[in-house]
């Protein structure tokens, strides 16, 4: 054996302060966001928006954009992009209102059958980039523009020659399902709130807040769920080396291809997940679904803590991301501010975040 | 002499026109550290990557514990106890080293869908198998990326050695360290074959591989130049037959004698 015994302590090493080790989670600048936005907002907006009913109101929108956050989060994680996410959801959506409308299936048969759509999707998606090698921010540009007009083209196939698919909420309005992907759930025991007087209630006794939006539940599920999986189970190993070094991942035997390509696939399917719950809420799709959002959500991510160039990022972060865009967006509102100053803040955010993450990134690499 | 674990027969491969070995024989027994050294070209990174299953050789026997053996993959090779670590170390400086250490083997508790990373015995794991090697870690948590190139290296040796190796092939791990990581490297080299593992290091430094080799091949232009024992060689005797003797004799004697 060697000569020396290994010593159990070592003098160079300083004990770690609390708030050192905090400042190494990825999430951190995502609730630093928070708090200073909650600030900004305490300070100039109506108190309105911190009522009930005016969290449920910013969490509406912060869960819709999140459910995509999440998906593209992971896959930031995973060292992937999906540009294609925006599409997806006007594409995902025709493909579930033709479903319903056109050939009148049941929600049971409708909402499987576009969510296999939309991973199928997902996996062309990542076929392409692992095999081809091309950056998947090419690939999957190539894909927001070529869904974007498939969805044009399909709506006027569906529809002979609208661009908006309507019906859609006469033909689940009776459907088992639908509570699960539209309207607002516990509305009873929102109910027993009012009755026992806990929260406000309109004149004739019916609470203001009716319950709480599903797709906020959808949004809490997701994360817990993905944060669950990043960290507490061997898939979240391999999606962490997957994107922190494909080469170095594969070397030990993580799959690295079937990571990839699964992840394109959930990325997908929550973009699907997000148009179900938009078309049963607006009762139709047009082809401007979904416009937009893969950068909004690529954004929320990146200030949630996911790093551009992979292997780094959690869920929780991409939640908070989402929640700061939500409150902005319509915090905004109850403000005196222009409510254009939204595009300017959600630029400045970016920056921002992505220039607190490169600092946190070198603390926790201790790079020099 | 001990049983080889592995013997390479008269191994060749040509990629194409070139003939990158011609006919290398080598062997590892346990406990033994076998040096592999060569210069540049002299194919020591074509013969490693057959023995490790990244390659199949044109012609020659593969014997793995007395059993003909026809890698298709690294992880076949690895699954027969043949682990390799390259320089490139497949690390992740962004990851900790617990989530490093078990990278695609990652111990589990729990049943079907709750399924999950067991990460209490990974860290327990990972600390204790640090320590034999002489690191003491911040944390389970720290990342790979806050470690010294010997600490890596460290690292890379104790995941092959705890996931039951027979032989650890080194892919020149000294040759981006400075002095004193060497000699932590070369201590854990040591450390590895006293517990019976067989170790080859590659390496072009005489000096390195003279501090812990049991055995010395040199490679050159394809073919083995002759395997010597500790002690039947100088360091001199060795470094020329690395750089083909002559060549390098004359070229010595032009810089005054100072490689």
């Amino acid at each position: 054996m060697s000569t020396t015994e290994p010593v159990m302590v070592d003098e160079r090493i300083k004990q770690e302060t609390f708030i050192a080790q905090l400042m190494k989670r990825p999430e951190l600048g995502a609730i630093a966001g928070v708090v200073l936005v909650t600030i900004f907002f305490l300070l100039t907006a109506d108190e309105a928006m911190f009522t009930l009913q005016g969290f449920m109101n910013f969490m509406t929108p912060a869960a819709q954009l999140g459910i995509l956050a999440i998906g593209a989060s992971l896959l930031m994680i995973g060292g992937e992009f999906d540009l294609s996410l925006g599409s997806m959801v006007a594409f995902a959506g025709l493909f579930f209102a033709a479903c319903v409308v056109n050939f009148g299936t049941s929600l049971f048969v409708a909402i499987p059958a576009t969510l296999l759509f939309a991973a199928l999707v997902g996996a062309v998606n990542g076929q392409i980039v692992l095999r081809t090698g091309l950056p998947s921010f090419i690939v999957t540009l190539a894909f927001l523009f070529i869904l974007r007009g498939l969805s044009l083209v399909g709506l006027k196939l569906a529809t002979g020659g609208s661009t908006q698919l309507r019906g859609v909420r006469q033909a689940v309005e009776n459907d088992p399902l639908t509570g699960f992907f539209s309207g607002d759930a516990f509305a009873g025991f929102f109910v027993r709130l009012a009755e026992m007087g806990w929260i406000d209630t309109f004149k004739n006794g019916t609470p203001k807040v009716k319950g709480v939006p599903v797709e906020i539940l959808w949004f809490v599920v997701l994360a817990l769920l993905a944060t669950y999986i990043l960290l507490r189970t061997p898939a979240g190993n391999w999606i962490f080396a997957s994107g922190g070094d494909a080469n170095a991942a594969s070397n030990s035997g993580v799959p690295v291809r079937k990571v990839k390509i699964a992840l394109f696939m959930v990325t997908a399917c929550c973009a699907a997940l997000l148009a179900i719950i938009q078309v049963i809420d607006a009762g139709s799709t047009d082809a401007r679904r979904g416009f937009q959002k893969e950068f909004e959500a690529i954004i929320a991510a990146v200030i949630g803590g996911c790093l551009l160039t992979g292997g780094y990022g959690s869920a929780i972060g991409a939640f908070f991301g989402a929640t700061i865009f939500g409150m902005v967006v319509i915090g905004l509102t109850y403000t005196n501010f222009d409510q254009d100053w939204f595009q300017v803040f959600l630029g400045g955010m970016l920056l921002l975040a992505v220039l607190f993450n490169n600092m946190i990134r070198k603390r926790v690499t201790g790079e020099r | 002499m001990t049983k080889p674990i592995i013997h390479m027969d008269k191994i060749e491969k040509h990629f194409g026109n070139v003939i990158a070995l011609a006919g290398v024989s080598f062997d590892v027994t346990a406990g033994e550290c076998h040096c592999l050294l060569g210069d540049n070209g002299a194919g020591k990174s074509t013969f490693i990557k057959t023995m490790s299953g990244v390659h199949k050789p044109t012609a020659g026997d593969i014997l793995f514990e007395d059993k003909h053996m026809d890698f298709d993959s690294p992880r076949d090779a690895m699954e027969a106890g043949i682990a390799t670590v390259y320089q490139d170390l497949a690390m992740i400086p962004l990851m900790s080293v617990t989530r490093n250490f078990f990278m695609g083997r990652e111990p589990t508790k729990g049943r079907g869908l709750l399924k999950r990373f067991d990460a209490e015995t990974a860290s327990d794991i990972c600390m204790e198998e640090m320590r034999k090697m002489g690191i003491n870690l911040r944390g389970p948590d720290q990342a790979v990326g806050t470690l010294s190139g010997g600490e890596r290296q460290t690292v890379a040796i104790a995941r092959a050695v705890y996931f039951g190796a027979k032989v650890l092939i080194l892919d020149e791990p000294t040759s981006a360290l400075g002095v004193r990581q060497t000699s932590n490297v070369l201590a854990t080299i040591d450390r590895v074959r006293d517990q019976g593992i067989g170790v080859v290091f590659i390496t072009h430094n005489v000096r390195h591989a003279l501090a812990v080799g049991d055995r010395f091949t040199v490679l050159n232009r394809g073919k083995t130049l002759g395997t010597a024992k500790k002690g039947d060689i100088t360091p001199d005797e060795l470094q020329d037959l690395m750089a083909g003797g002559q060549e390098l004799a004359e070229l010595e004697s032009s810089l005054g004698g100072t490689i």
